[in-house]
């Protein structure tokens, strides 16, 4: 074997592989609407725009450490308990999140309350361990976890967005309806309460994956 | 190494699992100290806003040691005088946990502008958890001057909104009493009148009679003490009486 074969160029940090998997799972393999994981979570959370942000901004932290980790022990894992090993490494992380997130940023934790601990129940996760982080590289990794964690609080965020503005009139808190539009106030507008509900969930994300494959029509299945 | 090998596995897993324990008690030890802090400047937070004080964390200390003048701890409608914990350090819910005639119950004084309000701590069972609050009494011992609600995880824009002003606003001028005897206050569906009465949540109709129950069950205790302090009469009478002490407010 010659010197050449041996030393692989080393490869950039940002060459177009790595962009790619970074950017993929915001269209074509993006784990909610075309992957349909992590549905849970994006029913339950999407009725106000803030704790939307904020969990996907958790669920993006726990997604690319626990990638980075998984990735780094993934010749250490022992394939018979892999599964439960995954399970670990993201529970402990979530753990850490929620406890510190008390300590120092109590108004959020607060906003979160249980969302954190289902984190871990967040199917995203052990797929993206599973099908990526154990046979890829730790930098890959934890691209990928980025990516899907931006992707999923794309989400969340879009999903949010109608139901906090047609269901509450609102948007992260903030009245965005004229006040005197509505009924109360002699104008002509209701905030349509089915939006708050979890079905309305269901309507919008379904909703959103109709447009996403009607203008992308490679991700249309036969 | 054969990383598959049975005598790898048991190896793999002990010391994850060892590692694991270590980091995480590490974690909630090393952080305990900080979130307690939070949590009892929250605490001294709810009970100043009872009073419709917002008050930011950082400044809670500071505020509550200015208005809460006494700090009392009640059994069966007297004054404990040695109680087995001091009134701020009860926790609502190992009270509960005891029978009627048992309870120690903690009781806020506060002076504002020359006028006493008694603050009582309330605590019940939401949809998904529990839900606590804090109700802010006038001096005549029965008209409600502020309450605010908190929750641990009841659904955000259902449930949750007993946290809102557009519920705890309606409290300000409730009743807590008829012709001297204590009558709590129900939540009705949208057709709340007259002085015990509020409207409760769209959708959260489990939340609503939570909260209910939780005043119904937690104020009770109180109501002896606070009608025999009453500034007015040991037993109020009538409308004209509590409406002058609106106007007061």
């Amino acid at each position: 074997m010659s010197q050449a074969t041996k030393t692989e160029p080393k490869e950039a940090l940002f060459s177009k592989k790595n962009i790619k998997i970074l950017k993929d799972p915001l269209n074509e393999s993006n784990p909610v609407t075309v992957q349909v994981l992590g549905i849970c979570s994006s029913l339950a959370i999407t009725v106000k725009l803030e704790p939307a942000l904020v969990m996907g901004v958790s669920v993006l932290v726990v997604t690319a450490f626990a990638n980075l980790i998984t990735s780094l022990l993934r010749n250490l894992i022992p394939n018979r308990i892999r599964i439960i090993v995954q399970l670990v490494i993201v529970a402990a992380l979530v753990i850490v999140v929620d406890q510190v997130l008390k300590a120092y940023v109590y108004d959020v934790s607060k906003q979160l309350s249980v969302f954190v601990g289902l984190i871990i129940t967040n199917c995203i996760l052990m797929g993206r361990i599973e099908a990526f982080a154990l046979a890829n590289t730790p930098w890959k990794a934890f691209l990928d976890g980025i990516g899907n964690g931006v992707a999923f609080t794309g989400v969340l965020v879009i999903v949010a967005f109608f139901r906090e503005l047609l269901g509450a009139g609102q948007l992260f808190g903030i009245q965005i309806i004229p006040d005197s539009w509505y009924l109360d106030n002699g104008g002509w507008y209701s905030n349509n309460g089915l939006m708050l509900l979890p079905p309305m969930a269901l309507i919008v994300m379904a909703v959103l994956i109709w447009v996403q494959r009607a203008k992308f029509r490679q991700l249309i299945e036969n | 190494m054969n990383v598959n090998s049975n005598s790898y596995t048991y190896l793999f897993s002990v010391v994850m699992v060892v590692f694991v324990a270590v980091l995480l008690s590490v974690a909630a030890l090393s952080l305990k100290p900080a979130q307690e802090l939070n949590i009892q400047k929250e605490k001294k937070q709810e009970i100043l806003q009872s009073l419709g004080m917002e008050i930011s964390r950082d400044d809670a200390d500071a505020a509550f040691d200015t208005y809460i003048t006494e700090q009392l701890v009640l059994k069966g409608g007297q004054i404990e005088a040695n109680p087995e914990t001091p009134a701020f350090d009860i926790k609502m819910a190992d009270v509960l946990a005891k029978p009627m005639d048992e309870r120690e119950v903690p009781l806020f004084i506060a002076e504002r502008d020359g006028k006493i309000f008694y603050i009582i701590p309330v605590r019940g069972k939401g949809l998904w958890g529990p839900i606590w609050g804090y109700v802010s009494i006038l001096s005549d011992g029965y008209t409600i001057a502020g309450a605010t609600f908190g929750h641990k995880s009841e659904t955000p824009g259902l449930g949750a909104e007993i946290s809102t002003p557009v519920f705890t606003d309606q409290f300000p001028g409730k009743k807590l009493a008829v012709n001297g005897a204590y009558q709590s206050i129900s939540v009705r569906k949208g057709d709340a009148a007259g002085d015990h009465q509020v409207d409760g949540i769209s959708g959260g109709t489990i939340t609503s009679v939570g909260v209910e129950s939780m005043l119904n069950d937690c104020l009770q205790p109180y109501m002896s003490f606070l009608f025999s302090r009453s500034s007015v009469l040991s037993a109020p009478e009538g409308a004209a009486l509590s409406d002058s002490l609106i106007s007061v407010l």
